[in-house]
């Protein structure tokens, strides 16, 4: 069963890539979108949102975060034309899906620590 | 497959996680990588270490990847840095905008191993085949400034050995390009002894040193026989003989020689191989075409090469035109040549003759809409008697070893009366004598009308009154050549004698002929004037020696010069 939230096989592929800076590509990851959040939350500006959406799709496509990325282009695409509490909404979603990912990179990083 | 050589690839790209992925990748894939969070950094970079291949997120705060793209491209000059945009950006207007920034390719988010090595590796071939182009065009262009610097010299070599001429005088317009030399066009001037003028143009085969080269000693042969007062006849053959001798099989020089007397009023003609040229009679406003009738130097041998000339009656006002090729084979757009129908109809419209050059030039523009740099042509008229150069000033010296008191005869018979010039080599024993040096030009010109009257008048019997009119000039040369191959019998005979005197010397010459003479005393009677065509000789041969007279009936004439020797 294909996760839709986490894909296996991109973290089994950046595993095999990153070698012994594996949890420091996790590390990076997680401390960016923290800030990339506290960025989208603070801000009501239309064209910062869609700036910072971006960003974090990209890392989060890169990192195997399907549903997350694609929360973001959701947010990106459509940051101009939405009201200000539809953009609470959905960013409320990003987070929220954030959080639900979250543990898998923490596991992650300590399955390679026990390597 | 051939494995990818270690590049320095520049990174940028604004998240740290994707910097640290997509550098982790690059380098495991065996390359050097620098590594910027902004396009002002990446700049920066670049302009320090000078990467070969760029991986450009295209956005980026502080600086975005299109500006820093376009900033990396100037830095980077003639060279080729292949910038790879890296962007999840999906609309295409986007991807346009990676392009027109200069990017050469793009690579989406999320990376992909595999297609990142492929397009690195296709960046990295066009970029050494760049370099590759640049090198090429560095050696090619060295080597053309070699060349250049060849022909240089090569003109410069020339330039001397063609100075010798006369295209300055006033008698000539010409226009050439200055480089004619390198396509072979030739273009020489020279005064005889007896104040004619030889002129050539020429159209050696090929272009460049090959056609310049044939052209040097063409023009030494030109000015060192006209100088010595040698004729068309002989002249061309020395100049067939030597191109024939040294030019390679497949290359020989179309020409046309002319020589133009003032004193004789026409100009003899040999073509080789030429478009015609024109001798433009102004009363009448005839043009009488001058056709190629020979094969153009250096390709017969001696045995099988034609000198014979045509010789046409010329007024003073009249001009002979001459062009090379150039002219005739200028195409237009539709590859049509310009052709002898247009050149005739720019001549028919023609209004005022001083600007026939200035027509053609400009009908030519408008045929093909741009000028060409390889038309030479050149116009030449009779100098008015007025206008004749004066004679070299003489240097006085005491004269202590030349041959002051001695005498000779020659008598040239039938077979050497076809096909020898003597003139040449009396005039050189005659400027022996210092004291004569200052006279060259009379002494040749006398030499030379009594030798002719001897041979035409005397031995070949031709009737001086036919060259009353042009078509009478035209036979009286045809008929010349017939008489000529014919004759088996008959003398002209030359006697010098020179005699010192108290303040400087005495020449005197005598000529006598095989032929039946003429009535003297009824010659004697006209005055001296030089309007006529026919029978002038005498009146030169008056004018210019002292003491002319003629005798046995016509068929002996003596004629003296005298010199001073200044203190």
């Amino acid at each position: 069963m294909t996760d839709p939230h986490v894909d296996r096989d991109v973290l089994d592929t950046l595993r095999d890539v990153m070698e012994e800076n594996y949890p420091d590509l996790l590390d990076t990851f997680l401390t960016d979108s923290e800030s990339r959040l506290q960025e989208l939350q603070a801000t009501a500006d239309a064209e910062k949102l869609s700036e910072v959406a971006h960003s974090l799709k990209g890392s989060a496509s890169n990192m195997g975060a399907v549903r997350l990325a694609e929360l973001c282009q959701a947010l990106e695409s459509d940051a101009r034309h939405k009201s200000p509490a539809e953009i609470v909404k959905l960013v409320a979603e990003i987070s929220l899906e954030f959080d639900g990912v979250r543990p898998v990179y923490e596991s992650e990083r300590q399955h390679t620590h026990t390597h | 497959m051939q494995a990818q050589e270690p590049l320095t690839i520049l990174i940028a790209e604004d998240s740290a996680a994707d910097r640290l992925l997509l550098s982790t990748i690059v380098r495991r894939q065996g390359h050097e990588v620098l590594a910027a969070a902004n396009g002002a950094e990446a700049v920066e970079l670049f302009r320090q270490q000078q990467p070969q291949l760029v991986l450009m997120d295209a956005m980026m705060p502080v600086m975005d990847g299109f500006e820093a793209a376009r900033q990396i491209k100037l830095l980077a000059g003639e060279t080729l840095v292949p910038i790879i945009f890296l962007t999840s950006l999906s609309e295409s207007e986007a991807l346009v905008r990676c392009l027109e920034a200069g990017g050469d390719d793009f690579l989406a988010k999320p990376y992909n191993q595999i297609i990142l090595a492929a397009k690195i590796k296709a960046m990295d071939r066009l970029r050494r085949l760049q370099d590759t182009v640049l090198q090429q065009r560095d050696l090619i262009a060295k080597h053309h400034d070699y060349l250049l610097n060849e022909q240089r010299v090569a003109k410069a070599v020339f330039d001397k050995v063609a100075h010798s001429g006369c295209l300055s005088a006033p008698n000539i317009r010409y226009l050439q390009s200055p480089y004619a030399l390198f396509n072979g066009d030739l273009l020489l001037a020279a005064y005889t002894p007896a104040g004619d003028m030889h002129v050539l143009l020429g159209d050696f085969t090929g272009h460049g040193l090959p056609a310049a080269v044939g052209a040097m000693p063409l023009a030494e042969v030109f000015y060192g026989m006209t100088a010595k007062g040698y004729g068309l006849a002989e002249t061309l053959r020395e100049m067939n003989a030597k191109l024939k001798r040294i030019l390679p099989v497949d290359m020989f020089c179309c020409a046309t020689l002319l020589c133009l007397s003032s004193l004789r009023r026409s100009v003899e003609v040999w073509n080789g191989g030429m478009p015609d040229g024109y001798l433009h009679r102004l009363a009448t406003g005839e043009r009488v075409p001058l056709k190629a009738r020979h094969l153009p130097l250096g390709v017969l041998s001696a045995q099988a090469f034609d000198d014979s000339t045509e010789v046409h009656a010329m007024a003073v006002d009249d001009r002979v035109f001459l062009l090379s090729d150039g002219v005739i084979d200028t195409s237009d757009a539709n590859d049509q040549l310009f052709g002898v129908e247009r050149l005739q109809q720019v001549f028919a419209a023609n209004l005022e003759p001083d600007r026939l050059f200035e027509d053609i030039e400009q009908a030519l523009r408008d045929f093909r809409g741009e000028a060409r740099d390889d038309v030479s042509m050149v116009e030449v008229s009779l100098l008015a008697p007025a206008q004749l150069k004066p004679t070299a000033p003489v240097y006085s010296d005491s004269g202590q070893s030349c041959p002051l008191d001695w005498s000779v005869s020659f008598e040239f018979r039938g077979a050497t009366l076809k096909r020898f010039n003597p003139l040449p080599y009396l005039l050189q024993l005659l400027l022996e004598v210092h004291g004569l040096r200052g006279q060259s030009g009379a002494l040749y010109s006398v030499l030379a009308e009594l030798y002719s009257n001897a041979l035409e008048h005397g031995v070949l019997g031709l009737d001086s009154s036919l060259k009353r009119d042009a078509a009478g000039f035209a036979r009286y040369y045809e008929q010349r050549n017939t008489r000529l191959e014919a004759l088996q019998d008959g003398y002209v005979r030359v006697h010098l004698q020179v005699t010192p005197q108290e303040q400087g010397g005495c020449l005197v010459i005598r000529v006598e002929d095989s032929g039946k003479g003429f009535d003297v005393a009824r010659v004697m009677e006209r005055p001296l004037e030089n309007v006529r065509l026919s029978g002038r000789g005498v009146s030169l041969v008056r004018q210019l020696g002292r003491n002319a007279s003629w005798s046995d009936e016509g068929r002996s004439a003596r004629v003296e010069f005298f010199w001073e020797v200044q203190a």
